[in-house]
């Protein structure tokens, strides 16, 4: 169990991280959301003990996280970066060292990972002589090899074509099932709805959603409403209750503030005309992300 | 194992297996075979020539084989040769052949002393027409005393040298003779000590940018403390330049046993091996790592500020002003080993490894000295590692436009709760 007790960390006069709680417990794959400069970087870094927190206490399992639990601790940075002139076996096998993991032991999980990314050809290669892609796997790698109980993986996914996408999900998927502990931040939000039950999003270093999955998307109230017909839907627009209108080739999307509204809206759009399409849909991360967060984002 | 060994070693390794360490030790030892076998070589030039022969035009007839006679007790490579030819032709000669120098005319002067005149293709060859003239001015003094009927025994009296000898009133100094011999290796010991000083002081600051502008640093210090890792890293490279310095002091000893015989006069004079005692190989070997560790301590937490290895040469540059200053002041001090402000400065933490060298070199200064300035050189190595861990531990973190010293501040404000 990880646990982040009113966490502060502030650099001189700038606030990165304000008071922010969070209980992630074990085998559970947390997301953690924001823009840039949120605070997910440094708040992984206080997880790690790289950075001390200002206030507020963050422990794993009980202790606070030293370089003593470092064999415990997986960590994918969110900068990528290994030593290009290096053979990949040499310093995956000495960061794993660094990490207390064996010698003999390192290489031959190194062999199990390579085969397993259809790569095993890379071991004696440079890494300067591999594409950033094949790099970021080889680094992905370095963060799992040593089967850490807690994984922190800063935007694993990015930068990578979505065969790749999908040949790492499913890894941090088995880790997952092996029974590691999971912290991830990610700007895909797809990413995040698919694999993980709790989340985050920090905003200003503030935490402005927090929890499940389903519980976020259907406290957030608001709906998206889809409709395809072949009449004229502009006045939809003006009525209380909607939020946005878009109008689409077939119809509109329309944000919507509950299921009242929705019934109300089909009433009227019933003596309309044929209506080919009304659907009601659960608001996506993206959408509450954008909401929260501000359109600011990217 | 202990992660500081993993990363000592891994540091040692790494770099001891690179090609430019390699290629870099196999030049010095190179120099180092190829400097023991330098009589040879030269020698080897040379014995492809005969003995240079300088003509004589002998006006008087006499002069000739006295002359001839004191010429060879002082030069070997060059004979004496009579000539029955006029000026002329003997310029002829000399100019159509690489094997004459020059010619020279003996004649006598109007008190019937000899005189002579020498010319020479080059008149930069003053050792020749030195030893001519010396030959000259041995045989005009026989002649001018028996003009003056002098005794040989009085003629002896004459020539005698007046005795001189330099002694040092503090028997602690050096002989005048003794420092001049050893100067030549204090002198390229220095050159040593510097040239390692600022190569491995700056591979330390150089690899720790080089670890952060390709950003594996977040995951060396996510899996061992920065503090750790800085001194791993700054001792593996230590035990790299020991390696090569053991390697190339190694090989000079083996070449200068299996040679000893061949291995004196001209070059080797001046480096003195006579006089060299073992402690100044000691003593530079000690001097090398202390200010090893001292500069490479800098190095390393300036090398943390950089973002880009760019910037790391930038923020380096202090590092080699402050050992340019140093080499300059013990070159200075090297002639005038017992001025003050060689004294003074050798207790400077950043000017001891050389300018306490020197004074160790040179002088025989007691032991407690030594081992004063090497405290003081260790205090300052502890006083900068502590600072230096905290600066580095914050630096590794910073990214962005860094080459000014204000990041040192921003880095310590990092480490801060």
């Amino acid at each position: 169990m990880l646990n982040i007790e009113n966490v502060t960390k502030r650099f001189g006069h700038f606030t990165a991280v304000d008071d922010l709680s969070l209980q992630i417990p074990e085998q559970e794959m947390f997301g953690l959301l924001g823009a840039n400069g949120a605070g997910k970087t440094t708040t992984f870094r206080m997880i790690l003990g790289i950075l001390d927190e200002t206030e507020g206490h963050i422990n794993w399992n009980g202790k606070p996280i030293d370089y003593s639990a470092s064999r415990e601790i997986g960590y994918l940075p969110e900068e990528r970066g290994l030593y290009p002139k290096q053979k990949v076996k040499d310093q995956i096998v000495y960061l794993a060292r660094l990490r207390g993991m064996d010698k003999k032991e390192a290489e031959a999980e190194l062999v199990k990972w390579l085969e397993r990314f259809n790569v095993p050809e890379y071991m004696n290669k440079k890494v300067e002589e591999l594409s950033k892609g094949n790099q970021q796997k080889i680094q992905f790698i370095a963060s799992v090899l040593h089967k850490p109980k807690l994984l922190i993986l800063d935007e694993p996914f990015s930068g990578l074509d979505p065969v790749n996408v999908e040949l790492l999900k499913n890894a941090v998927q088995d880790i997952r099932d092996e029974g590691t502990t999971i912290v991830f931040s990610s700007h895909r939000m797809e990413h995040v709805e698919e694999l993980c039950e709790k989340l985050c999003i920090l905003h200003h270093g503030r935490p402005v959603v927090q929890g499940g999955l389903r519980e976020i998307k259907s406290s957030f109230g608001k709906k998206n409403l889809v409709i395809h017909g072949d009449f004229d839907m502009r006045d939809l627009a003006n009525e209380p209750g909607v939020i946005k209108f878009q109008p689409t080739a077939e119809g509109v999307r329309l944000q919507i503030d509950g299921e009242e509204t929705a019934g109300r809206l089909l009433q009227i759009v019933a003596g309309k005309g044929f209506i080919r399409k009304f659907e009601l849909e659960e608001p996506s991360l993206n959408d509450i992300f954008i909401e929260k967060v501000g359109s600011r984002y990217e | 194992m202990n992660k500081f060994w993993i990363v000592f070693s891994y540091t040692y390794w790494t770099k001891l297996k690179s090609k430019s360490f390699i290629i870099t030790t196999a030049i010095m030892l190179g120099a180092i075979i190829l400097g023991a076998n330098l009589n040879q070589i030269i020698a080897s030039f040379d014995t492809d020539k005969g003995p240079e022969k300088i003509l004589v035009i002998d006006e008087t007839g006499q002069l000739y084989e006295p002359v001839k006679e004191q010429f060879k007790n002082m030069e070997e490579k060059t004979v004496l040769v009579k000539v029955e030819e006029k000026e002329d032709k003997v310029l002829e000669k000399v100019e159509g052949s690489e094997e004459y120098p020059g010619y020279l005319i003996l004649g006598l002067d109007e008190s019937g002393l000899p005189e002579a005149v020498y010319k020479s293709k080059s008149v930069a060859d003053f050792s020749t027409a030195g030893n001519i003239q010396a030959a000259l001015q041995s045989v005009r003094g026989m002649m001018a005393a028996s003009q003056l009927k002098l005794s040989p025994d009085q003629l002896q009296l004459l020539n005698s040298p007046a005795p001189f000898e330099n002694i040092a009133l503090s028997d602690k100094a050096k002989s005048e003779e003794e420092l001049n011999q050893t100067r030549g290796l204090v002198y390229i010991l220095l050159f040593v000590i510097y040239f390692t000083v600022i190569m491995y002081a700056s591979m330390v600051g150089m690899e720790i940018a080089t670890e952060k502008s390709s950003r594996i640093m977040e995951i060396l210090i996510s899996s061992t403390s920065p503090v750790q890792q800085m001194f791993a890293k700054i001792l593996g490279v230590a035990m790299l330049g020991l390696t090569q310095l053991i390697l190339m002091l190694g090989t000079g000893y083996f070449v200068i046993r299996s040679r000893l015989d061949s291995l004196q006069g001209g070059f080797f004079d001046f480096l003195g091996f006579e006089y060299t005692k073992t402690s100044t190989i000691v003593y530079a070997v000690i001097f090398f790592l202390l200010g090893y560790l001292l500069y490479a301590t800098l190095a390393a937490f300036l090398g943390s500020l950089a973002s880009r290895v760019e910037d790391a040469q930038q923020l380096m540059m202090p590092i080699q002003f402050l050992l340019m200053i140093a080499f300059f002041l013990a070159m200075a001090g090297l002639f005038n080993p017992e001025r003050g402000f060689v004294a003074l400065t050798s207790y400077i933490p950043f000017f001891t490894p050389m300018l306490m060298f020197v004074r160790i070199g040179m002088l025989d200064i007691p032991a407690w000295e030594a081992f004063l300035g090497i405290a003081v050189m260790l205090l300052a190595i502890i006083i900068l590692g502590i600072i230096g861990g905290r600066i580095y531990k914050g630096g590794v973190l910073m990214y962005g436009k860094s080459n000014s010293f204000k990041d040192i501040k921003k880095a310590l404000q990092l480490t801060k709760k």
